[in-house]
């Protein structure tokens, strides 16, 4: 995934002047297509994400369309209020792209996870939030942010991710799920790079002789609420699914949309990281397991609902 | 793209103390009719407001989204009142939009709105913001290759936050010689002294390590910051900071240097004694 966000970012900047990239010093070697082509618009901006956010927004405000980069939690929550009174106050363009979401760096603590960026970020307005399940759709939602006149942010993931799709998807758009596997039983949203425990999920209720269908709900803000609509009239549970925490993600706005719209669901359940910090060693499989985000544990809390129904 | 440029001649020192005193007056009846706080903000740096719009900006009124055009960041965003006066007295808006100050929906709320006033650059109120805002603008000057300078005015107090010190050392080390700070030195923040909050001193000195070319300026005196101002870029390589001494309450004998006028609205006895003091009808 980062390093489709790298090469796509080369070719972006070839047909669009106007792109400058910044870095929150990381991506050593990674950027060095874009900056043997594009020099004069990188700029590391060092470990400063307050300054790179504010400038991010003052390059905006005067044409130019900044992607400012760096680890997920320093890129979001660090500078938090510069993204919220710069960037989305002033309407600016801003694409905010945080790489090593959720628990994609568990290995490196707490201090490197983001299971808050979600609730934090949703709540600012005018900023679209956007968590690609793949490379493919992380090229495609690039495209999209850069189109866009308003501040979007990027949830990437690290690299090796399985790919979902088989090429770029055509009819993506920012707020528009996609589906990528039929079925008519359960119906299971996921966001972001968590989205292959979801597949797995739908291999293993496949075994229970359920049928599930499997969507990249790519888009937490704004919501494909046409979607929800259907998905909720249609199956007879719908889950969501995130790398992020039940507090206040993807699972949470859907909630919120279900209580606003009257929708009772028939049976509905929300994946996601719990209200803690995750303090122990080891690698992002390891934390999801702990954590019951494997799809067979998604797959078997959902027997259980289905059974006790 | 219509060329901007600077009030040609050497400043007219008698002409900008008078702007001077007229802003002081303006912002002196805002805080009266709003009841509003920061008024001792607002007249600190009324002789910086005055040099910088009546001398230093490149800027059109009738044009005030000119591309070319110098960008002014009160950053310093609680002393609104200033910067609205003399916006309207320029030109970007009606004058009468002053007497809203503060009402219920007008435009014109405490701390400057964003996209909503003609001459507004950037919407602050949150201290901290308006220098790195103003790198970007910079950068993007130099990226397009057009020569605009963006001007940051700081309170001293807002040297607390760390947020300034990031963009000090960006703009140094991407020698950024179109940007310029002023930093409102009145040695008060909210609350307290600020050289005993936070140590600030020696101020000057502090932006000068950061990689800045600094001057100690008197921050009353129309001739010194004008010069200073409208000599950006100065062929020092550099940013260009000016630490512009300052009183608090300037102008007005029992407000000067007295927090109590943060927060206090004068009354309408202490705005006519106000006023005899600057000289205003």
């Amino acid at each position: 995934m980062r390093n489709a966000f790298a090469d796509e970012l080369k070719q972006l900047g070839d047909s669009d002047p106007r792109l400058v990239f910044l870095s929150g010093d990381i991506g050593n070697r990674l950027f060095d297509k874009f900056r043997a082509a594009h020099g004069d618009r990188f700029f590391n901006c060092g470990v400063a994400e307050q300054n790179m956010m504010g400038l991010a927004a003052g390059l905006a405000l005067t044409g130019y369309r900044p992607i400012a980069y760096t680890i997920t939690p320093f890129v979001t929550t660090r500078c938090l209020e510069q993204i919220r009174t710069d960037v989305c106050y002033h309407e600016a363009p801003v694409v905010i792209v945080g790489v090593g979401s959720g628990l994609s760096y568990a290995g490196l603590g707490p201090t490197h996870h983001s299971c808050e960026d979600i609730a934090l970020l949703r709540a600012l307005p005018g900023l679209a939030v956007v968590c690609p399940c793949d490379a493919f759709e992380t090229r495609a939602a690039m495209r999209a942010a850069l189109r866009a006149d308003h501040p979007t942010y990027l949830r990437l993931g690290k690299k090796g991710e399985p790919k979902i799709h088989a090429e770029i998807p055509a009819d993506f758009s920012i707020g528009r799920a996609l589906t990528v596997r039929e079925g008519g039983d359960v119906c299971l949203l996921a966001t972001g790079t968590i989205l292959p425990e979801a597949l797995h999920a739908a291999d293993a209720l496949t075994g229970a002789g359920l049928s599930a269908q499997v969507v990249s709900f790519h888009s937490v803000k704004p919501l494909d609420t046409e979607r929800l609509r259907h998905a909720f009239a249609q199956f007879r549970l719908v889950a969501t699914i995130e790398e992020h925490s039940v507090v206040g993600g993807f699972g949470s706005a859907v909630a919120e949309w279900l209580v606003d719209n009257a929708v009772s669901p028939r049976a509905f359940l929300r994946f996601g990281t719990p209200d803690a910090f995750f303090k122990l060693a080891g690698e992002q499989e390891f934390a999801r397991a702990q954590l019951g985000l494997t799809g067979e544990q998604i797959a078997l809390r959902i027997k259980e609902r289905l059974s006790a129904a | 793209m219509k060329p901007l440029s600077q009030t040609p001649g050497q400043p007219n020192v008698d002409a900008l103390e008078k702007v001077a005193a007229r802003l002081r007056g303006q912002v002196i009846e805002m805080s009266h009719l709003a009841k509003s706080a920061h008024l001792g903000s607002s007249l600190s740096c009324c002789d910086i407001i005055a040099a910088a719009y009546w001398r230093v900006l490149r800027i059109d009124p009738a044009d005030p989204k000119a591309a070319n055009r110098d960008r002014f960041i009160l950053s310093k965003g609680h002393a609104a009142t200033a910067l609205y006066a003399a916006l309207a007295f320029k030109g970007f808006f009606d004058p009468a939009l002053l007497d809203t100050y503060a009402r219920d929906g007008s435009a014109l709320a405490e701390h400057p709105p964003a996209n909503l006033l003609p001459g507004v650059e950037a919407a602050t109120g949150s201290l901290g913001h308006g220098l790195p805002l103003g790198v970007g603008m910079a950068l993007a000057a130099r990226l397009s290759g057009a020569d605009f300078r963006v001007f940051a005015l700081l309170s001293d107090g807002e040297n607390n936050e760390g947020s300034v010190w990031e963009a000090a050392m960006f703009a140094a080390a991407q020698k950024l010689t179109n940007l310029c700070v002023i930093v409102d030195y009145n040695k008060w923040q909210a609350t307290a002294r600020s050289d005993e909050t936070l140590q600030l001193s020696p101020l000057r000195d502090k932006w000068e390590s950061f990689g800045w070319d600094a001057h100690e300026i008197d921050g009353h005196d129309v001739s010194a910051l004008a010069f200073r101002m409208e000599s950006v870029p100065n062929g020092s390589g550099r940013p260009v900071a000016l630490i512009a001494h300052t009183i608090k309450g300037k102008g007005v004998s029992f407000m000067e240097d007295d927090n109590n006028w943060h927060y206090r609205a004068p009354t309408a006895d202490e705005v006519r004694l106000a006023r005899a003091e600057l000289g205003l009808a």
